[in-house]
């Protein structure tokens, strides 16, 4: 149907800022200032050599402030240049990255900068997402409160054992242990301890629920020629996919979202890739409930139907337990969320892992990594394949 | 860079008050139009979708999640949204297209404005430290670019009343316009200032509504078998968002966007500017260089009826309209966004022989 | 230049907007409706399935959903959670379950309050209906119908929940 004529585009340059539950030393232009300077100095790059700004995050009320781009640009170099503002929900940090990608991809240009962030301590996310809509009753019960029900279907359909997503939570911790970035440090964490937390949204305890943090998150992407040239090894971008259903619809399947599996799909044609668990080297996954690792392992193809909690629990996806297929070795969304920049955090640490430079979590030898991200309700995905080779 | 073909584009009607009309409503009966225009089923039938809204025009975060309802999204799609006047989701489905994902796109953009006042909401699009908490709309700000430009003496009020005439009067032509009038500028002139300098005609009503467009490689357009015009070139550029820092009364970003869109290697016949006040529409088009060959808003512009974050693309449809009508054989289709033009997107768009 | 300052680290700037929400032509006749006491749905023309509450499209096919169904108010667990988190503002105290319930004769689920149970024993398949506020309170809202409790009936088989509507049709 179409031909795949794209330029080859790689990332050269991540910075990110540290996560934290409130950055009350810097406003919201300093923070994603940080994160884009750091990206720069990473590329050896300034933002002189920038063609483009692409920027992303989740609603504007988040903040208060409409259409924050516009705010944005002076902080971001982007004066007298393109600024684009990209926002799909919770998987815009990965959406804005291929958007950023199909710049360079596109062959418009040679340079990209992007950056997402979310600094949810200027607000009252809780606020801005129960405006009342009068057709349904004002239950004001959260995130976990829409999410909980599909995860106990999963739980049901697939026999999985209580304690897999206590496990995840453990595991996800012990990695962001290792990430000096992360919001979270939890070395000691036990299955006990999460077990024993508070049951927030049965069957969701607290531990097994991800932070609410401020951060930014930024990435430098261009054309194959200048990545030639980078001073560190560049992760080459071998997929790009995104896919978007409905929320609701009659016979809709919320617990393995068709657009997933289409999304995944679509990204490992690209990336070559067809056994997933044995392609990849490592994944970054968007989890923000522990029980998802298991249900986006089966989503992605890394375990067949009804047996994601098994690589979760014989530790496949564990760096610790010295996993074959690593799952989060940044600590993942359950460390640290900053949910504009969540999702391009995961397409950021892939290409961290393949570039070789995720120090105390890096896999060894990684050479190709998938990043992903999900948002609404389980409806908007968006995916990465990168590599440290071209192809 | 290759040509990009629209071979599809409506819009409604500039109301007012969309009234019981939601979103979802609004959007759907676009879509349908341009379906039929271009001879395919449904969003199925493209390679990729993308919109623009913004959450703060209804109130409500995720808005746009709704907007995905009207699309039949199963099986799922390629689809993305942008929080930017839908222009920018024709540029990001241009982007698409280049890099060979997709052959074809689908682009809409809607705004129910009525729910909120408009020029108010916006002011939390400025500085949240410095500006944002002064409340400053977006009335009294181009009311101080308008008061520059009179007091340098770039403009006169005659010549804002004249843009205002020449909108009214284009609008009687469009059937989708919301105010139309045949009206002197001596009449316009003796109105009451409203925020002065301006007068209440001198600034864009407030409508709701929707647009959407079809856009697809020149193939597939040829394959399709309908009639079509060709994105030659489109580039957008934003300035500080530091008023002081601004000449305000000229606006350079619209000046390089123009350049990068190729829009000098060849005759303007018609402009399409998304002004929303009477005397940015001078700016633009001194920005742009445009002289007599040029016809400016033929459709009666945002003055007439502005569909707040699908006017943009409204404008590049209006000069699709004219040249699939033979009314024009090139022109250039302008989009703004942020406050006193600080975002400024322009597209070139031909004939497709 | 002025002395050593604090570091600032907030300053409150408070938004005040006011909106006049519309709801929408199509949910705006579903809550004309539920005014009334009555609980109704509407068929896609096209896919036949019946969604309540409308939002206005069928979300799949893309298309106003038109034709209204009167519902029974009786309706499925579909699955469900049990909150225990306070939040700020929510007069309900927990913990209470929510629940994805399908209405017998609609083909999609809506999330409401369960109530009058015992919590622990709330499961999938199980069947429920409305207990509705007093007449006097009723307006153009959803939580006209206060919870739903658990009613004396066998449970649903889980796979057949959400097909009533189509399967009868085919009867």
């Amino acid at each position: 149907m179409t031909s795949n004529s794209a330029v080859l585009a790689a990332v050269v340059g991540i910075g990110q800022t540290k996560y934290q539950t409130k950055r009350g030393d810097v406003s919201i232009a300093g923070l994603v200032r940080e994160a884009a300077v750091n990206a720069l100095q990473d590329a050896d790059l300034t933002f002189d050599d920038i063609d483009a700004v692409v920027i992303g995050k989740a609603p504007d009320m988040f903040e208060g402030v409409v259409m924050p781009e516009c705010y944005l640009t002076d902080a971001l170099g982007c004066n007298g240049k393109p600024m684009f503002r990209v926002h799909t929900a919770g998987s815009v940090g990965g959406s804005t990255a291929l958007v950023a990608a199909s710049h360079v991809q596109s062959g418009t240009f040679k340079r990209v900068l992007t950056v997402t962030y979310e600094k949810q301590s200027e607000s009252n996310a809780m606020w801005a997402l129960s405006s009342p809509q009068p057709f349904s009753v004002h239950l004001n019960a959260g995130a976990g409160g829409y999410f909980a029900p599909i995860i106990r279907e999963y739980m049901r359909r697939s026999n999985a054992p209580y304690d897999a997503g206590i496990k995840v939570a453990v595991k996800d911790r012990l990695h962001g242990a290792r990430n000096p970035l992360a919001h979270l440090h939890l070395p000691d964490i036990t299955m006990k301890e999460v077990e024993e937390s508070m049951m927030l949204w049965d069957p969701i305890r607290f531990l097994e629920a991800c932070p609410s943090s401020d951060g930014a998150c930024a990435m430098v992407i261009v054309s194959e020629d200048v990545a030639e040239d980078a001073p560190k090894p560049p992760a080459w971008i071998r997929g790009c996919a995104m896919r978007s259903e409905p929320t609701m619809y009659a016979g809709r399947e919320e617990v393995s979202p068709q657009a997933g599996r289409d999304c995944a799909a679509d990204v490992y044609k690209q990336a070559g890739v067809t056994d997933p668990r044995k392609d990849f080297d490592c994944a970054e996954v968007y989890v923000p409930f522990s029980w998802y690792e298991p249900m986006w392992l089966e989503n992605l193809g890394f375990a067949p139907e009804g047996e994601g909690w098994k690589l979760t629990m014989e530790g496949a996806t564990s760096l610790d337990e010295g996993g074959d297929i690593p799952w989060n070795c940044s600590g993942g969304v359950l460390s640290s969320n900053p949910i504009g920049a969540s999702g391009m955090i995961r397409f950021a640490e892939a290409a961290r892992q393949v570039r070789g430079d995720a120090g105390g979590h890096q896999v060894d030898g990684a050479k190709l990594a998938l990043g992903h991200a999900y948002g609404g309700g389980a409806q908007f995905f968006s995916m990465w394949v990168v590599g440290a080779e071209k192809a | 860079m290759q040509k990009i073909a629209i071979v599809a584009y409506s819009q409604s009607q500039c109301v007012p008050q969309a009234g019981a009309s939601n979103e979802v409503e609004l959007i759907m009966p676009r879509l349908q139009e341009v379906y039929e225009q271009a001879g395919i089923r449904n969003a199925q039938d493209v390679d990729f979708v993308c919109s623009g809204s913004c959450d703060y025009l209804q109130g409500a975060a995720f808005a746009f999640v709704s907007g995905v309802d009207a699309l039949g999204a199963v099986p799922p799609i390629k689809e993305s949204h942008v929080e930017m006047d839908a222009a920018w989701a024709l540029y990001e489905s241009i982007l698409k297209i280049r890099m060979g994902q997709a052959e074809s796109a689908l682009i809409y953009g809607f705004g129910k404005s009525s729910p909120g006042e408009l020029p108010i909401v916006l002011s939390q699009q400025l500085d949240p430290y410095y500006l944002a908490p002064l409340w400053v709309d977006t009335v009294s700000l181009a009311a101080m670019q308008a008061r520059l430009m009179l007091e340098s003496g770039v403009i006169s009020e005659s010549d804002m009343a004249a843009v205002v005439a020449r909108s009214r009067s284009n609008a009687l032509n469009n059937p989708k316009a919301q105010l139309a009038a045949q009206v002197s500028v001596e009449e316009l002139l003796r109105e009451e200032e409203f925020v002065a300098p301006l007068r209440k005609h001198d600034c864009c009503p407030v409508s709701d509504g929707a647009s959407a467009m079809i856009i697809c490689t020149a193939e597939k357009a040829m394959e399709w078998g309908k009639p079509y015009a060709l994105i030659s070139g489109i580039d957008h550029r934003i300035e500080t968002h530091n008023l002081g820092m601004r000449d305000l009364t000229d606006s350079p970003s619209t000046r390089t966007a123009a350049l990068g869109a190729g829009a000098d290697s060849g005759p303007i016949d018609v402009a399409e500017l998304y002004a929303p006040f009477s005397h940015q529409e001078i700016i633009l088009s001194r920005a742009l260089g445009l002289g007599d060959e040029t016809q400016i808003n033929p459709s009666g512009g945002v003055l007439a009826g502005n569909l707040m974050m699908a006017s943009g693309l409204s404008r590049i449809g209006e000069v699709f309209n004219r040249i699939i009508s033979g009314d024009a054989t090139r022109g250039i289709a302008h989009a703004t966004s942020g406050p006193c033009l600080q975002h400024n997107l322009v597209a070139v768009i031909e004939g497709a022989a | 230049m002025s002395e050593q300052q604090d570091m600032i680290t907030d300053i409150k700037t408070p938004v005040y907007l006011q909106y006049n929400f519309t709801a929408g032509k199509s949910p705006a006749r579903f809550l004309s409706q539920i005014k009334q006491g009555i609980l109704t749905g509407q068929r896609c023309p096209s896919c036949q399935n019946v969604y309540c509450p409308p939002r206005g499209s069928c979300a799949a096919c893309g298309v106003a959903t038109e034709e209204e169904v009167v519902l029974s108010g009786k309706a499925t667990v579909q699955s469900f959670t049990i909150v225990a988190i306070p939040i700020p503002g929510n007069p309900i105290k927990p913990p209470f379950v929510i629940a994805n319930l399908v209405a017998d004769g609609a083909n999609i689920s809506f999330i409401h309050l369960m109530s009058d149970c015992v919590n622990e024993e709330v499961h999938m398949g199980q069947r429920v209906e409305p207990v509705w506020k007093p007449q006097e309170e009723w307006g153009y809202a959803m939580d006209n119908i206060k919870y739903f409790k658990p009613l004396d009936e066998p449970d649903m088989t889980i796979e057949d929940i959400g097909k009533l509507a189509l399967n009868a049709e085919k009867v």
